[in-house]
């Protein structure tokens, strides 16, 4: 079991960093401050937690939290076949936070993902650009304030008549 | 030539019913398949269905050699100027089978991203139901298709063809 | 001698275009690529045209309801999705199903993997010009269609899993008809490898194409038989196991060049592997409920008792309306499985509402297929189709 003895490691070595550490069904979340998230995740990773199984983020508008984002690492040991769960909060008025892609490759896309649905942005991302939404979309729509519906994205297109004589047709 | 070999080897109809035999059984497909009713249109042109028997398995890829589209899938947002080019380049006549309840309604994605159906851009001749429509309902869409080719005319094409 | 015939060839550097819309990119997918003559020296990838914003759906749907939602994630192998889904929900809400679901969970599973990988290969195959394996193939594919048709009711988006269990129990007889396709899985098998495994031209335009090293393959996030043929040997079903395949003796494929050909074998091999789990599968199946207990709050009752009694009416109601219905715990729960691409994670945060906070789909295609640009890279254009045909890349579950 690598897991508790790098749970304290980290709580020892960021004693500020650390929000905190809880369990749920088992799985253990680690709660820390976005903008030391590197400095974390490396340790994670010199410690056995070799792969970057998932990034995402979750926008806490109504859920409670200690910060309006939490973007959510899951690390997975090959080794030990042991799963944690690391929870780096960053503010709404500044949504930014050091990017992974120096660790893993894989944060590439999926912090791109992350801010095109969700408008966090990632410092030293070599190429942060919308990934799913076209170039000129507006708006992030997995924020919780953006309807589901959307804002009339989907209605925004040219109409093609039938036939070759497209002015006689109208 | 005997009179009885003229009666017997000649055969009087218009021009437009001959030519809309021949179209309508030599359609052309061009799938636009996105998502899962373009696995199941790969079903459709598979040994147990075989479109061949309606004609229509000469499948081409490029718009410009083909003669009806079908839409298989969900059209995103980001999909649908692509889809609309697709149809531009196409030669008339044309026709359109939009498969499936999403291509035809937007089907379960209601959402920002999928366009609720996409004869609101694009005209649609025959609509499949079906989430994904089982391989006998397309061939049904085909066979209705047929029917409404049958019934074109030439004098259509200039202004709004088969309405 | 042609005049100039012993000087290289000037070429151009040149910018292609290939796709969305072209019959080798599955669908939705659309590569910018820099020519130099035909060698392609960088690929840029851009997806995303299939975004249908399931993950915006999710929060709006209730547990039950979202089901339907991930068969159309991946349409190769919809029962996997459906499984994995319902683990992480029943995970949030701590509930134990019983073993008879279980099992019938992983023979679901293990049909939806042989069914993947053989559409898989034969797509591999035509995209490299090879029309025989696609058609003997997909034929085997409508055999498990009838399957899951007759399990499920539909062919392809099946919704068979219930958050708790099953919609219903598998049908008598059944086995006898799966032990049938099962059968032709290895005549099939074998064909395709008669086919291929020795072919020349097939060997050339897969070996030794888009080679993946194991350091790389940790970096990129890969998983499933992308990162078993780089020499990884990680299979969820083995190191974590879920639905109980710690009691199935099967073994993991592996192979370690890490390039196009290894990819179809490991893919060829696990359905062989799946075989021999459905087998055990159907031996070892043991009798019982195929939902949890309903006095939990968690099940919703079977169709016919809905239909025809009012006490299983109202019991629907209170399962489905919109202020009472099932309500977890507040909390998150994040279950990785195994599917026919790699490591299929659900990750549902629960505000302690009827519907999920948020669902997140860890999807293998995404990881899978950012490891691209990297091995298109000093490529030829024609080996384009060879890489991503051997990614397995479904655009549903890429996109979202
Ligand atoms: S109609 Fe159903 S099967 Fe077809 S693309 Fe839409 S969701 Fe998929």
């Amino acid at each position: 079991m690598l897991l508790p003895k790098i749970i304290t490691k980290v709580q020892d070595k960021f004693p500020s960093v650390t929000l905190d550490t809880t369990q749920f069904a088992g799985e253990d979340i680690i709660h820390i401050q976005g903008s030391y998230n590197l400095d974390v995740l490396k340790l994670f990773r010199d410690n056995g937690f070799n792969f970057l199984a998932d990034i995402t983020a979750i926008d806490n508008l109504t859920l409670g939290g200690f910060e309006r984002f939490a973007v959510v690492y899951h690390l997975l040991s090959h080794e030990t076949a042991e799963r944690v769960t690391i929870k780096a909060y960053v503010p709404e008025d500044q949504p930014e936070l050091p990017s992974a892609e120096s660790l893993w490759k894989t944060a590439d896309w999926q912090e791109r993902e992350i801010y095109d649905l969700f408008g966090i942005s990632f410092k030293g991302h070599p190429n942060l650009i919308r990934i799913m939404n076209p170039d000129d979309f507006q708006g992030h729509p997995l924020r919780k304030d953006y309807p589901r519906l959307g804002r009339k994205e989907r209605d925004d297109f040219p109409v093609v008549k039938r036939g070759i004589n497209k002015e006689a047709a109208q | 030539m005997q009179p009885d070999d003229i009666k017997s080897n000649i055969l009087t109809t218009t021009l437009e019913s001959a030519v809309n035999w021949g179209r309508k059984h030599s359609l052309w497909p061009m799938p636009f398949g996105t998502a899962c009713c373009g696995i199941e249109f790969m079903a459709v042109l598979a040994a147990r269905t075989d479109i061949a028997r309606f004609g229509a398995e000469a499948i081409r890829f490029s718009p410009r050699q083909s003669d009806l589209l079908i839409v298989a899938g969900r059209i995103s947002i980001k999909m649908m100027p692509v889809l609309i080019r697709i149809y531009e380049q196409m030669p008339e006549p044309k026709w359109v089978i939009a498969m499936g309840a999403c291509a035809s309604t937007g089907g379960v994605f209601d959402t920002y991203s999928v366009i609720q159906g996409v004869d609101k851009f694009i005209p649609v001749d025959v609509y499949v139901p079906g989430c994904p429509p089982r391989p006998e309902g397309v061939v049904e869409g085909l066979i209705k298709l047929q029917k409404l080719v049958e019934t074109e005319k030439f004098s259509d094409y200039s202004t709004t063809r088969g309405k | 001698m042609v005049q100039g015939a012993d000087q290289p060839m000037d070429t151009e550097r040149m910018v292609l275009n290939f796709g969305p819309q072209h019959p080798s990119t599955h669908g939705t997918l659309r590569i910018i690529m820099e020519l130099e003559g035909e060698t392609v020296i960088k690929g840029t990838p851009e997806i995303g045209y299939l975004h249908s914003g399931f993950e915006k759906l999710g929060e709006y749907l209730d547990y039950n309801q979202y089901i339907t939602i991930t068969d159309r994630m991946n349409y190769l192998s919809p029962l996997c999705n459906n499984v994995a889904y319902a683990l992480t929900a029943e995970k949030l809400m701590g509930l134990e199903v019983s073993k008879r679901t279980e099992y019938i969970r992983v023979l679901m599973c293990e049909l939806s993997r042989i069914a993947d990988h053989i559409l898989n290969v034969g797509m591999l195959a035509v995209d490299l010009g090879a029309l025989t394996a696609f058609l003997y193939g997909f034929q085997l594919r409508e055999d498990i269609y009838d399957l899951f048709e007759i399990a499920t009711g539909t062919r392809l988006t099946t919704s068979y899993t219930l958050v708790g269990g099953l919609m219903r129990d598998i049908p008598d007889k059944f086995d006898e008809a799966v032990i049938k396709v099962l059968d032709n899985v290895d005549v099939v098998a074998r064909d395709i490898e008669t086919l291929l495994n020795k072919n020349r031209i097939w060997q050339d335009r897969t070996k030794d194409i888009g080679i993946i090293s194991k350091e790389d393959a940790i970096s990129y996030g890969l998983s499933g038989p992308m990162a078993r043929a780089s020499g990884i040997d990680w299979d969820i079903r083995v190191q974590e196991p879920y639905s109980r395949y710690e009691e199935f003796d099967f073994d993991v494929a592996i192979a370690l060049n890490g390039d196009v050909f290894d990819r179809y074998l490991v893919r060829m091999e696990e359905m062989r592997q799946s075989v021999k789990i459905c087998r055990q599968a159907l031996d070892k199946m043991p009798a019982g409920d195929v939902m949890v207990d309903p006095d939990l709050g968690f099940s919703l009752p079977p169709k016919d008792e809905v239909y025809n009694s009012i006490e299983g009416l109202i019991y629907h109601f209170e399962i489905t309306m919109r202020n009472r219905g099932m309500t977890p715990p507040i909390g998150e729960a994040y279950v990785a499985t195994e599917s026919p691409n790699g490591e299929l994670g659900f990750y549902i945060v629960s505000d302690g509402g009827r519907v999920p906070y948020r669902v997140r789909t860890r999807p293998p295609s995404l990881m899978n297929y950012s490891i691209f640009p990297k091995l298109i890279e000093g490529h030829m254009l024609s080996d384009a189709p060879a890489i991503i045909g051997s990614t397995n890349v479904i655009a549903g579950e890429l996109d979202r």
